[in-house]
């Protein structure tokens, strides 16, 4: 909502730096996006005419121009736009000016010819776009010559102040209402308009129109007005400078005046052709699903049965409630007689209209907040006043106001008094509040209290106003009260009592993960979690039902991911072909299935998940980080079993298993392993790319706490080398399980420090050599202890693997 | 025996001055001192002597055998103190020529801010929440006093997914349906903030991006008013930007709390001076607040009278761009290492 300050003044005497003006009302809630001082730095620009143009002698972008102020006497001037012709007026700025960029203007030479000033485009003088060509002036100034430009137009040094209005604040969306809200926070008196218009002075309006409400439920109130004597003409400058300047285009002297009563009253009304209602009957119903009708904009529309109709007597269409009106009855150059109405819709079914059509106006927006149904009256006689003062003022044959209205109400509940507790007020607030205090904030925003009052009530009866259709409860008038009061003047103090803050132990193990990978020089990326639909595919993970955006920005980003995988793949692309290669990224977040919640059916499975890939590492890269995370996290004996992923890479790929408190059954929580060189080719990623995922939801929900102290051994340790050749079918892990089962508890610490196939090891095969490194808690070892577990682990991957001990 | 004795000593001595290597310091004193050895023979000869005699060869004995072991030592600290700097000169590296830098990784910049954020509300006792990213309509609307067709939903882009009814589910436009699953979950008092990811209908561009990060408050206990929210976001103000920088709260709308407040803060590139960041204002517009609006707490059956509550919200990534002075969003999500590895 724009709003000029002299307009503003025409309600309340507002004086005072404007700034400081503006500052109050941001602090009302009505926050000023910006201040424009119109009419500011037009000082020495005059009206000049084009007396001839010709080339500059020297210069192809430039041309000579003479022009006369009015005196006679030719001036040059050195123009670099062509957009005029001889006979135009054009303003220019004199010798001496100052333009609003702080350009002086000069005396001086452009390639060898002088220049006596500058002529100005209108987006130079700030009061329009275009910078193209000169600002030709209109022809009526033919007699203005010489004289000051801002004179001439008319253009008054006014302040145009751009403000946002919340939604909860119906009134602020009208200069009046503006106003009012501003005086009572400057403590000066508001006075709404009284139009003087003579309405006994046309016929009587019996008989001529007829409104039936036959939906109550839509119309609150429809009020009908009707002007005979009507000439559709241009408006006064005034009028035409006042609707640009808050943003809406002059059209004709109807269409403008409604606007204009639109914007100072925040009435919306809409004008008839009344020779184009047949005998002025308007029904005021729903639509019926599919009712065709055609806009003023000229489309054809169907509407649907929770749009709100004006219909004539023939019960079709000719307006959409609230929203837009018809082509039928549109006022046009013959239009003699003008049927106005004046309606009260409700807030809600303008709402669902105007989104369900697409349609938002200047007229929707204001209804659906909620329009004032007892305003109608004043708005229709501001009309009439307005329109007799323009056709006045156009010398043209007065206007006439039919005698009397037509005004019937629907549906307009009566609105109760709220009662206000002045204690709730202060609790709420965190301020003492009298009752006295509470009548001097919201009396001059026009709320009124039954009962005298003698201010230390601790109960009032406030009534609201019927502009405040968003206030109905104690609440809502308590924010009135802590608005006009200033939130400034609120103390600011913390919450008494003791609240301990922590975060949960979930919270900590995440951040341990992301620390831990950082620290391992992995770097945490944030791909999109939208893909393309064959992205999946792609990836070889389209086994997982996916779900699908309905109402997605591009269809390149209308699937939701099943895994993280996709994404960190398109970022690894992405870097590779920037040259940075070798990149290891992961992310934490969040990835979900097209399958019910066991935990909440209405929503799919959303899990959180760890992914990792490492650019030219293999598949070893993964298990090394996989270890270190699940060691540090203090997860003992993970289950590894190597078999095919998908999506990974079919000979390098593995599933970790977890035993999990409750599950009868170890659960899978991670898969490690390669890319598959396949999908990797999909995503154009070259090399080799280690990959890891883990189930953050199974891992980080099983806190295992730490473990148990186990006391460090003062006695000495002994380290004995086995070498094993182990068929390739056989794991090293399940070596590593049965050396760990057969040593018992004397092994301290197993290693595998050498893997070696080639000469001396059977085809098909390979040696693992192990370091064991035995020691007891109370004892040292002796060398039974020691030949005993040897002969022992040895027997056991013999016999149970088929290995045999190299020597 | 004298004679000897002095012999052997100059010998040794000599021996020992020649010696170029411990394993030759080794056999001299082999030589000389072991079983075998020139001194070990006298020594073993002494017990024929004179008891007179015995006694002052055996002295004599002594002495060079002293003055030999010590020329023995002399000699080893010499040659290991050669060998030393001969070892160490050849260990030598030029610790300036470093092959193949150590990969560091980085946290994300949301990352860090949102850690950050968690630090300082956990300092002022606050818990941290989370809850899913797709939500029900309820939990991101209905119960948060926005019903269906309810104009104010316009206020959000949401984009919906094909699941159940039409419309009936959703990417959370905002962490807001983490306080109501926290009111449903926990009784009152609850002090917690809510971090997380939330979705809009918006095209990218350099202050928008279709997913981005929130942080939202919520309190709820006895006594809450305006003022503890005016003075929580004032401690927290200053917590997290520095003491210089404080706070101010203007009225707003938002369905779910009322009053409802626009939370600003004094511009901390200016310190409220005015500049082109804050558009010469002084302020820098952070957020959203407000005191719990009663239809909210009654959607989660908490009695408006008996509890109140105040809450609080802002985006996460601007204030990791603020901190950096990055100045396009989507910089945060293109997951270039070139950008990632600056913080």
């Amino acid at each position: 909502m724009k709003v000029l300050l002299s307009w503003l003044r025409e309600f309340a005497p507002f004086d005072g730096d404007p700034v400081a003006l503006g500052d109050q009302m941001s602090d009302l809630g009505m926050a000023v996006e910006s201040i424009e001082h119109l009419g500011a730095g037009l000082d020495g620009i005059v009206v000049a005419e084009v007396l001839a143009l010709s080339p500059h002698p020297n210069a192809d972008k430039i041309q000579l121009v003479d022009v006369d102020l009015g005196d006679g006497e030719s001036l040059q001037i050195c123009c670099g736009a062509f957009n005029m012709a001889v006979g135009d007026l054009v303003p220019l700025a004199t010798l001496g000016t100052v333009m609003p960029g702080g350009m002086k203007i000069e005396r001086r030479k452009l390639r060898g010819e002088w220049s006596n000033g500058m002529l100005c485009s209108s987006k130079e003088l700030g009061l329009g776009d275009d910078h193209a060509g000169i600002f030709v002036l209109p022809e009526s100034l033919r007699e203005q010559r010489g004289a000051e430009f801002r004179a001439a137009m008319g253009i008054e040094l006014d302040v145009l102040y751009d403000l946002e209005i919340n939604p909860n604040r119906p009134d602020a969306m009208s200069v009046a209402g503006v106003a009012r809200d501003l005086a009572a926070r400057m403590g000066v008196p508001f006075t709404q308009i009284a139009p003087s218009v003579k309405a006994s002075s046309g016929t009587d309006l019996d008989g001529r129109v007829s409104v039936n409400i036959v939906d109550p439920d839509l119309c609150g109130r429809f009020l009908v007005s009707v002007l005979d004597g009507v000439r559709v003409g241009q408006s006064p400058q005034w009028l035409a400078n006042r609707l640009t300047h808050l943003g809406m285009r002059p059209i004709n002297s109807i269409v403008d005046i409604s606007n204009y009563v639109m914007l100072e009253l925040g009435q919306p009304n809409h004008t008839y052709d009344l020779h184009k209602v047949p005998n002025g009957e308007l029904r005021v119903r729903w639509a019926r699903e599919g009712e065709p009708i055609r806009t003023l904009d000229g489309a054809d529309r169907a509407l649907r049965s929770t749009d709100g109709v004006i219909a004539n007597n023939a019960d079709e269409a000719i307006g959409i409630a609230g929203v837009m009106g018809g082509a039928s009855t549109e006022i046009s150059d013959t239009t003699q007689s003008v049927l106005l109405e004046m309606a009260w819709w409700k807030p809600m079914a303008i709402a669902v209209s105007s989104a369900q059509l697409g349609l938002r106006s200047e007229a929707s927006m204001r209804f659906e907040r909620g329009a004032d149904p007892e305003i109608c009256e004043l708005a229709a006689l501001r009309f009439a006043e307005l329109l007799t003062r323009v056709t006045e003022e156009a010398g043209a044959d007065p206007v006439t106001l039919a005698k009397g209205t037509v005004d019937v109400r629907g549906d307009l509940s009566s609105r109760e008094a709220i009662a206000v507790r002045t204690p709730r007020v202060s609790a709420l607030l965190g301020a003492p509040f009298t009752g006295e205090r509470i009548r001097e904030l919201l009396e001059p925003i026009g709320f009124t209290f039954d009962g005298a009052g003698d201010g230390a009530d601790v109960v009032q009866q406030v009534r609201i106003p019927t502009f405040r259709f968003d206030t109905a409860t104690e609440t809502d008038v308590i924010e009135e009260i802590a608005r006009h009061h200033g939130y400034a003047r609120i103390p600011k103090r913390m919450p008494a009592g003791v609240h301990v803050g922590k975060l949960d132990d979930r919270q900590i193990a995440r951040r341990r993960v992301r620390q831990v990978l950082v620290g391992l020089g992995i770097s945490e990326a944030m791909p999109m979690p939208f893909l393309a639909p064959d992205d999946l595919e792609r990836a070889g993970l389209s086994d997982t039902p996916s779900l699908t955006l309905s109402n997605p920005l591009a269809a390149e980003e209308s699937v939701l991911r099943t895994s993280l995988r996709p994404g960190l793949l398109k970022a690894v692309a992405y870097n590779q072909s920037h040259r940075n290669e070798g990149v290891a990224l992961f992310e934490i977040g969040k990835v979900w299935r097209n399958e019910p919640s066991p935990t909440e059916p209405s929503l799919p499975v959303e899990r959180e998940v760890l992914g990792l890939v490492v650019a030219g590492a293999d598949a070893f890269e993964a298990a090394r980080v996989l270890d270190l995370l699940l060691r540090d996290l203090g997860v003992v004996a993970p289950l590894v079993e190597q078999r095919l992923v998908a999506g990974l890479h079919p000979t390098r790929s593995a599933t970790v298993a977890l035993e999990v408190d409750g599950s009868p059954l170890p659960v899978d929580v991670a898969v490690f392993g390669e890319v598959d060189p396949r999908v990797l080719e999909a995503f154009g990623v070259a090399g080799r790319v280690a990959c890891l995922e883990i189930d953050l939801d199974t891992l980080l929900s099983n806190p295992r706490g730490g473990p148990a102290y186990t006391a460090v051994s003062r006695y000495p340790s002994s380290d004995t080398d086995l070498a094993f050749e182990v068929a390739d079918a056989v794991p090293a892990s399940a070596v590593d399980a049965t050396i760990r089962s057969a040593a018992g508890d004397l092994l301290v610490r197993l290693e595998l420090f050498d893997v070696y196939r080639g000469e001396g090891v059977a085809i098909g095969a390979r040696s693992l050599a192990y370091r064991l490194r035995l020691q007891a808690a109370d004892r040292t070892l002796a060398d039974t202890d020691i030949n005993g577990t040897r002969a022992a682990v040895i027997g056991a991957v013999a016999d149970g693997l088929g290995a045999k001990l190299r020597s | 025996m004298i004679d000897e004795l002095l012999r052997i000593e100059t010998v040794a001595i000599e021996r020992i001055g020649l010696a170029d290597s411990l394993d030759a310091v080794k056999s001299v004193e082999a030589e000389v001192m072991g079983k075998k050895g020139a001194l070990t023979d006298i020594k073993k000869g002494l017990g024929a002597l004179e008891p007179d005699e015995r006694r002052s060869v055996g002295l004599r004995v002594n002495d060079v055998r002293a003055v030999i072991e010590a020329a023995l030592t002399a000699r080893r600290e010499q040659l290991e103190s050669v060998l030393r700097v001969a070892q160490l000169d050849a260990e030598r590296l030029d610790l300036t020529e470093r092959v193949g830098a150590a990969r560091r990784g980085h946290l994300h910049l949301v990352t860090q801010t949102r850690d950050r954020l968690e630090d300082v509300f956990v300092g002022l006792g606050f818990t941290v929440s989370e809850g899913p990213e797709i939500e029900t309509d309820w939990y991101s609307f209905g119960a948060l006093n926005i019903p269906p067709s309810h104009p104010a939903r316009g206020m959000w882009d949401t984009l919906y997914l094909n699941h159940g009814a039409t419309m009936s589910t959703l990417l959370r436009p905002h962490t807001s349906p983490v306080q109501i699953r926290v009111m449903e979950q926990q009784p009152p008092p609850i002090y917690s903030v809510m971090p997380g990811r939330v979705y809009r209908r918006d095209t990218a561009d350099a202050s928008h991006m279709p997913v981005f990060h929130q942080i939202e408050g919520l309190v709820v206990d006895k006594g809450i008013s305006f003022a503890d929210l005016a003075g929580t976001l004032e401690a927290f103000t200053s917590a997290y930007f520095g003491g210089s920088i404080t706070s101010r709260l203007r009225p707003s709308y938002f369905p779910f709390t009322e009053p409802s407040a626009e939370y600003d803060i004094s511009c901390i590139f200016c310190e409220g001076r005015g500049c082109r960041t804050c558009a010469h204002t002084g302020w820098l517009e952070l957020g959203g607040c407000g005191m719990v609006h009663p239809n909210v707490l009654a959607a989660v059956g908490l009695d408006a009278e008996e509890w109140g509550g105040f809450a609080f919200g802002f985006g996460i990534d601007r204030l990791a761009l603020m901190r950096h002075g990055v100045d396009d969003l989507r910089e945060l999500y293109t997951n270039d290492v070139r950008f990632m590895e600056q913080f």
